[in-house]
This record gives structure tokens, sequence and C-alpha cells, in this order.
């Protein structure tokens, strides 16, 4: 089949569809590939490194349309793009068919075959063409660099002869793709990261990126397993709750960083007037939910301002945009990647196959049917959470009571364990002769050093330890020595065989612990 | 020689023998640790020699010289994964050598009995000499230690044989009983106690109820590890090295060596004390891994859904090159395979490449304790990277790879997260949570305790199929 990439329409965006490294990828699935004449130019390809890869390039966006059967771009398609396109032509794009109800229509009334990138489902074998965690990935860290700039600041904490330079406090809010990416970006460059979610489970991702999860003491915590990875709306309550402890945070923070999205709704607000107000002279905000109205109340979208009290505010909306090559990349990527799975025998015929739940999931429209939404994924997503325990913390009271409790019950016990044995050891001491307990305090000491001493041996050495107890336990030799002197021929006959099994033993068991601890070393 | 000189040798060799047990607390030391039960054992050995009752020099000395060469030539070439088999093959010599000793003891109070019943003056020298002096109260006492000394000798006998040929190989590893089961060792002990009885009473030939006596105890010994799982060894092993102790204590009783009950009793604590160490990282009890088999479910187990994702090489490198730290975690599987040479390389080369490689060891990883330990060691991995589920199973959730080789049980998440898994509740290493886990495995198959490991189909694993070692050799030329 022949794909084509679109130069974007959209005023500013710098991404392309199609990289000469994934045309290279598509050509091997069996594809023509196409791109209109100054297609990566703002991402940093020229036509000619497109021509190397092997790529036609076509002059207009029209003659590219006409000529394709897969027209392949990164923003949601304007109305002339759609227009142009033909029945049964497929379409790769952001889509977002919820908010985007007329070009839904559109594209129905074309019967053209339109691929939502952003529909593709969250699970595990559609991660390669995840375009929305790819291009927030590239959000949230250029969202550091955004604030890093704009910041007059260091991130990093520093002691130097001109004077004590203390670390930036990054607090990022919504743990997400972007959120994640935002803060291992953040503390990669030095600063002191905190990090808000609604979903307690991303406390885990949040430590394990090395920023310090802040927590809120609330009894409904939400399931993120339930809405396939993504945070629902919060109840008043709750809400109330987190806007006191951001209340709280908002003087100590630097720079903050808002990542918070609910899937289908306005951006929730987050961060109020007051908040920002509370805020020092010459930090700095960026809203990464400024597209979907912002997560702070003075957020102007795709604009850059600064406040009565000298808070710079980033409410830009392009950040995968202003790193157009490696977004390019990426999402060329993802779009390589889906095209792969409409390919499945890689001869170059596209088998939209409707059973696949990837595919299904991402297809809005085809044949003149508007088929989204799309029923639930027959996996799910995630697996669902049990809720977690939480250790009851005890008062000191209660556990001085415990180990109170405790030393008693050892005490009784060990006590009881210690009658017992002497009223057996008076009993043996009733029948038994005098040698013998002679014999047997020895024996009852030596078993005592035995627990002792064993259970200070390190794990590691559990197999030499055998080894050495096998060897030592040949020490029934003495026996057989003792009598082999002494009587008969059978007498004589066993001992020496028992003197040959254990003479075995002694030589053998040494041999192969010290083969053993010889290999030991320290790096 | 002196009776004096002789205690005081004994003396020494079991503080030697103390020391060199407790040596083992650390690697280093360890070092140092053999060499004190080297020669403790030589000076116990020359002692006796030396000492009131030996004769027969010349045979003692021949034997040793013929049993030291096999020894020698059978530690030398054993191959460091056989190391299970061969600790089992050396326990029943021990536990063989302990009968011998036992009817020993029984021809020769005989013959002292006879000749003192006929009344005439002999002159006994030896071992005899020292029966001869016994009241009859001691010589009662002196037969149940015969019985003793007998039956857990014989009983370790054949239990270990039959170790050795499970974990050889060479006996299939399921769990195997005969009709009647765990009824039928207790018919075998308790007609046993009955022969014990009637022996030390002294009713009957006592020769012949000490035959029987331990042909019940060789079968009792037989049947009882037959009907343990292969994954059980590694308690068994320790269990039979500790009744080869208590074997040589209660045979130390008979002569009246307080050297034989000391050694004997160090090494039955000592051995006792590792099994239940074992049972407890486990999470198993110990009567129920004495007796075989897992204990009854309480229903059935959950339900795994999804599919098992297989990987190439090439995308186990590409992982590895882009992680800064690995998690390894061997098991039975890297043994089986002899991959320890290949783990070794492939550490190398990750930790020349700055990433930080470290090895977590379950408690029950492989057939003996502290079977991996040793096995790395061999291939020269430095010990102060492998640590043990305890120290390590924290610093999962932060580590980018782990690799599992041949391990199954001890990385399944069904015992936390499922109660009626058979081994719910055993502590497990939580490699899941890592942000990728690739499992070296040999095909679909279920590990020892037969279940299924969700682990497999869990969203970050991909299952890396293939021999361990070919697996790891493929791999290594596409490190950087």
């Amino acid at each position: 089949m022949k794909i084509g990439a679109l130069k974007e329409s959209f005023e500013g965006e710098a991404r392309v569809a199609i990289t000469p490294s994934s045309a290279g990828h598509l050509t091997k699935l069996g594809h023509q590939v196409f791109v209109e004449s100054g297609a990566g130019a703002r991402a940093g390809f020229s036509d000619d490194s497109y021509r190397a890869a092997g790529v036609t390039v076509v002059p207009t966006a029209a003659e590219l349309i006409g000529s394709v059967d897969v027209v392949a771009k990164v923003r949601q398609p304007a109305e002339g793009e759609i227009r142009q396109m033909r029945e049964g032509q497929t379409l790769i794009s952001f889509f977002y068919p919820a908010q985007n109800a007329e070009m839904l229509a559109l594209a129905k009334e074309q019967g053209i075959t339109a691929i939502a990138m952003d529909m593709v489902p969250r699970i595990s074998r559609a991660q390669k063409m995840d375009a929305l965690s790819s291009m927030a990935n590239i959000a949230g860290y250029r969202a550091v660099i955004e604030a890093a700039n704009n910041f007059g600041r260091f991130f990093t904490g520093q002691v130097t002869a001109a004077g004590k330079v203390p670390p930036a406090k990054v607090l990022v809010v919504g743990a997400g793709v972007a959120g994640l990416a935002a803060i291992g970006t953040a503390v990669s460059l030095g600063a002191q990261v905190y990090a808000f979610d609604v979903r307690p489970e991303v406390a885990e991702q949040i430590e394990s990126m090395g920023a310090e999860f802040v927590f809120l003491d609330f009894e409904e915590a939400q399931d993120g397993a339930a809405t396939g990875g993504y945070a629902a709306p919060s109840s008043p309550e709750f809400r109330e709750k987190q806007l006191a402890k951001f209340r709280e945070l908002a003087p100590q923070m630097d720079v903050v960083i808002t990542t918070a999205l609910i899937p289908g709704r306005d951006a929730p607000k987050l961060w109020t007037r007051d908040m920002v107000e509370a805020m020092k002279p010459g930090s700095v905000i960026v809203d990464l939910a400024a597209e979907r109205g912002g997560n702070c109340e003075l957020t102007i979208p795709d604009e850059r301002h600064v406040t009565e009290n000298g808070v710079t505010i980033i409410g830009y909306t392009d950040f995968p945009s202003r790193m157009g090559a490696q977004a390019s990349e990426l999402y060329g990527n993802n779009v390589r990647h889906f095209v792969a799975d409409l390919t499945p025998k890689k001869d170059g015929v596209i088998q939209h196959n409707m059973e696949d739940d990837v595919i299904r999931g991402a297809t809005v429209t085809r044949n003149h049917d508007v088929t989204w939404p799309p029923p639930p994924p027959k996996i799910a997503a995630i697996a669902v959470q049990k809720p977690k325990e939480k250790p009851k913390a005890l008062t000191v009271e209660e556990r001085r009571a415990a180990e109170a409790l405790a030393f008693k019950g050892e005490t009784r016990r060990q006590v009881g364990l210690l009658v017992a044995g002497a009223v057996v050891l008076l009993l043996i001491g009733l029948v038994a002769p005098f040698s013998f307990l002679q014999h047997f305090i020895v024996f009852v000491l030596a078993c005592f050093i035995g627990f002792r001493v064993i259970w200070n041996v390190a794990h590691s050495l559990h197999t030499p330890l055998m080894a050495i107890t096998n060897a030592i336990s040949s020490i029934i030799i003495l026996g057989a020595l003792m009598q082999i002197g002494s009587g008969s021929w059978w007498v004589v006959l066993l001992g020496a065989l028992a003197v040959l099994m254990a003479g075995v033993n002694i030589f053998g068991g040494f041999l192969v612990t010290r083969r053993m601890l010889a290999m030991f070393q320290k790096s | 020689m002196e009776y004096g000189f002789t205690t005081a040798a004994y003396v020494v060799a079991a503080v030697l023998f103390i020391l060199s047990l407790g040596g083992l607390s650390g690697q280093e030391s360890a070092k140092r640790a053999i060499w004190y039960g080297i020669v403790g054992m030589a000076l116990a050995v020359l002692a006796t020699l030396f000492g009131p009752g030996a004769g027969n020099w010349f045979l003692s000395l021949v034997m040793i010289a013929i049993g030291g060469a096999i020894g020698w030539v059978v530690a030398q070439r054993v191959q460091m994964t056989e190391m299970p088999q061969l600790v089992a093959a050396m326990h029943s010599l021990v536990g063989l050598a302990a009968v011998f000793v036992g009817f020993n003891a029984q021809i020769e109070l005989a013959r002292v009995l006879r000749a003192k019943a006929e009344g005439g003056v002999q002159v006994f020298n030896g071992f005899a000499a020292v029966l001869a002096h016994k009241t009859p109260a001691e010589i009662a006492m002196l037969k149940i230690e015969v019985f003793l000394g007998i039956f857990i000798g014989a009983v370790t006998f054949t239990g270990s044989v039959v170790a050795f040929g499970k974990l050889a190989g060479r006996v299939d590893g399921k769990p195997k009983k005969l009709p009647g089961g765990h009824m039928l060792n207790a018919g075998a002990l308790a007609l046993s106690v009955l022969l014990g009885i009637l022996y030390c009473a002294g009713v009957g030939p006592a020769i012949f109820w000490l035959i029987l006596i331990t042909l019940l105890a060789f079968f009792i010994g037989y049947h009882l590890i037959m009907g343990i799982g292969g994954a059980d060894m590694p308690v068994v092993v320790s269990m039979l090295n500790s009744y080869s102790g208590w074997a040589a204590a209660a045979i130390g009783f008979t002569l009246g060596n307080d050297l034989l009950i000391v050694v004997g009793a160090l090494v039955g604590s000592s051995g006792a004390i590792l099994s239940y160490i074992m049972c407890k990282a486990m999470n198993r009890n110990f009567v129920s891994v004495i007796l075989g088999g897992f204990g009854g479910e309480a229903g059935p187990a959950a339900e795994i859904t999804g599919e098992q994702i297989a990987i190439d090489a090439e995308g186990v490198a590409a992982a590895l090159n882009d992680a800064d730290s690995v998690i390894i975690v061997p098991g039975y599987g890297m043994a089986v395979a002899q991959a320890q040479g290949a783990v070794s390389e492939l550490t190398r080369k990750l930790r020349a490449a700055g990433k930080t490689v470290r090895f977590a060891i379950h408690p029950v990883a492989g057939r003996l304790p502290g079977h991996m330990n040793v096995l790395l060691a061999e291939a020269k991995v430095p010990y102060d990277i492998v640590l043990e589920m305890d120290e390590i199973n924290e610093d999962f959730p932060s580590t980018d790879v782990v690799i599992v080789i041949g391990s199954n049980d001890i990385v399944n998440p069904a015992a936390q997260d499922d109660p009626n898994s058979p081994i719910a509740g055993m502590p497990v290493l939580e490699v899941w949570k890592a942000k990728q886990v690739f499992v070296s495995k040999r095909g679909q198959g279920t590990g020892y305790s037969g279940i299924e490991n969700p682990l497999f189909f869990k969203e970050n694993t991909r299952m890396f199929y293939g021999d361990a070692k070919d697996s790891l050799n493929k791999l290594l030329p596409m490190i950087d």
C-alpha cells in the first residue's frame, strides 16, 4: 500500500508523522512511502534525507492525498484535509473524537477509515503505539526545561566560595506519564522534587523516580485500575483536603508543574489564585493542562505571562512540538508500529481487523459508520489491585503492653521447657547408671553449643557448613578404631569397613569444603 | 598410652571442632575454620590410635589410607553442581559406619558376657576390657544406646542413598509412597521398638533382633525419603546430616567416648537448626516437610489469565544495555544448565559497563541450603554482590531489569496474592515489582512444586525460552 505523511497545516506545528527512519521500517513492511515536500523541514528532516531513505517526495498536499491509500499526520485533521480525502482511504492522526464531533461526522460522510492515535487502548501490547504516552513524556521533560529557563536560579543545591545555593523545590501535580517524566528530569537537574497524585498506587512509582510523595491522609482513595490507569474526578471533601495541602506547600515551592487531566473533561482547577499569590517572586508555574483550560486559575493558554507578584505562569500547549525532531521520531515510531499491526503478514497489504482490540479501539469511523466509542477491550488494562491494609500504628502504651505480654509469654514458655526438661532428666537419673549421666552432661552441653554456634552461620555458607559437618560427623571413625583391635574376625572386618568409609568421608568432606571456601572472593 | 593424655587431646579436638563450625559465620573466617576442623580430626584420630583400647594399627592405617585416597579422588573430581548429591552420598557412609560399629559393640558384648558366665579369668584387651567392667544396669543402658545407634544409622544410610538418587536424577523426584503411606512407616517403627525391647531385655537371639531392626530401619529410611518431593530435598539433606550426628552421639554413649558424644551432638543440633531455618524460609511446617507432600489445599487455586510473551536475545540485550540496575535471580535451572560461568561473564560485562548488578538468593534456591552461593562463587562472582532475600527484596521496585534464571516457585507472586495456592505464605522474591522481568526458562512447564506461576503472565514479564546456558551465551556478544 502507499502511505504518505502530510505537512502539518496547524500554525507553528513542527512535528511530522513519518521520519526517514520510520519510513525505512514502513518500507520493510512492504509499503511505499510518500511525504509532502517540506513536511519534515521544521523537525529537521529535509526532503533530501527523505529521498535518501527511499521516500517519494510529492510537491503538494492535494497531490499526496490523491496518490496514497493511507494518510498519516500528527494534529487532528482540518476540515479541508478530510474533504480532500476519498472513500476508502485511511487517515492516521490524533483525532480526539469526544471533542471533535463535527470532524467525526465529516469523516463518516466521506467514508474514510479514521484511526485516532489518541484512542489506542492502554494495554501492554499496545504500548509501542501509545502516542499519548510518548508525547506526554516529551511534554514532561520540556516542561521542566521551560521552567528552568524561566527560573532565575539553579535547580541544584551548591556550596560555592561565593555562597551557598539551596536546591530548587519542585512540586509536580499529577504523576501520569508527563508527571513522571517531569519528576525524572527535575531530579536529574538536582532539584528537590515533591509529587502529588490522587491515585495512591502511584506513590511507589513517584518514589522510584526519586521524588517524595505528598501524602494526603484521606480514607477514600481512588483505584486507578478501575479507570484503565487514568484518574477520575474526586469527591468535594477530597478536593478540599487536597487544596488545603497545596496551600500549605505553595509558599515553599519554587517551581510547580501541573499535569492533572481527567479523560473527557476540562482540567480540574487545582492551583488557585491565592496559591499563586502565596508563592515567592521568581517562582515558575508550568501548566501542562493549559489546552484543556489549565490546572492553574491564572493560566492563559499558549502564553507565558508574569503575575503581579512576579510569578511566571507558562501555558504553552505545544510542548511536544517544541521538541519537533524528538517528538517526530517517537510519533513516527508509534505510527509505524500501528501500521505493522495493520499489516500482519508484512506483505504491504493492510488488513483492517476489527476483531483486534487495539485496531478496533483506535478506529473511529469506517465504511460510513461512526465506530466510536469502542466496546470495552477484552483484556483489562491493569489488574485490579487489592486494597492494601495499612499496619495500625500502635501508641506507646499499647506497644509497651504488647512487649510486656510477649516477654511474659516468652518467659513462661522458657520456664515451662526448663521445668519439663529438668523433670525428664531427673526421671532418667532415677534409673540410669552414674556413668551414663556423666556422659549425658557432656551431651546436653554440646547440643547447646551446637545450637548457639549454628545460628550465627552466614546464609551463603550453608552448603560449606553442611559439607564440614558431614566431614566432622565421620568422627564415628573413633568408634571403629577402638573396636578394630579387639575380638573376633567379624569385629575386625566390620571395624575395618567402618574405618574405610569414615576415611572416605574425612578426606572427601574436608577437601570439598576447602574447594568451596577457596572460591568465595571479594570484588 | 595414658587415658589422661587421650582425654586431653579430645578436649582440644572438641574445642577445635566448635571453632570450626563457629568460624563459618563469615566468608573470610571460614577459610581458617576449615583448618581447625582438619587439625581437630587429625588430633582425634591420632589420640585414639595411641590411646587405650586401640589395636590393629596396621589395618587401621591401611584402611584410612585407602579411604582417604578414594575420598581425595572423589573430592577433586566432583563438579560444584553435583555438590548436593555428594553430600548426601557421604552421609550414607557415616550412617552405615554407625551401623557397623553398633553391631561390633553387640558382638563384643556377647563375647564378654559369655566369657564371664563361663567364669574363666580372662584378660580382655581393647574395647572388650571396657565392657568387662560394666555393671548390669550399665549394660542395659548400653543396649539401648546400641539400638538407637544402629536404628538411626540405618535410617540415615538408606535415606541418604535415596536422597542421593533423587538429587542425581537417578530416582524420580516426585513423591512416591507405597500403599499404606505413613501407616507403613509407623508400623515399621513400632515393630522396631518392639524388637528393641526384646533385644534389651535379652530375650532370644540378640544379633538376630538387631539384624531385623536394621532391615526395618533401612525400609523406613527408604520409604520416608521416597515420599518427599525433590523441592524439599534441601531440608532432607540437612535433616539426614542431623541424623548422622545423632547416630554418632548414640555410638559415643555406647563406647563411653566423650568426643564422639560432643561431636555427634554438635553435628546433630547443627543439622536440626539448619533444617528449621530452611523450613522457616519456606514458611513450611517442619513435620509436614518430613512426612512429605504439601499440606491440604483449602480450595482451588486462582485462575491465571493472560498469555506468556516470549522475547529473543536481541530484546533482552537491548533492555540490559538500557538498564542502570540489574538483579539476577538464579535458581536450580542455572545449576542444571551449568550456566553459572555464563552468568558470571554476563555480570562482568554489565559491571564493566558501569551498571549495578546484584544477585538475589532465596534461602531455598537450589537443592541444598546455600547451593546458589557456592555455584556463583565457583564462577568467580564476587560474594559481596550476592545478597539474601531480606537484604534485597525492598530494592526490586527501583530496579530496571530482573533476570530470573531457572527459578520458579521462589519468585511466584501467588505465594502472596492467592491464599489458596499451595505455597501461600511462603516468602518470595518480589521480582514482579521491577520495571522489567526476563525469565530464562526451558519451556512452559511448571516448577518443582507443580503449580502455575502468575509471574510469567504479568505484563512486565517476558519469557526468554531456551536452555539457560545457550540463551546467555547468545546474549553475551550483544552486550556492550
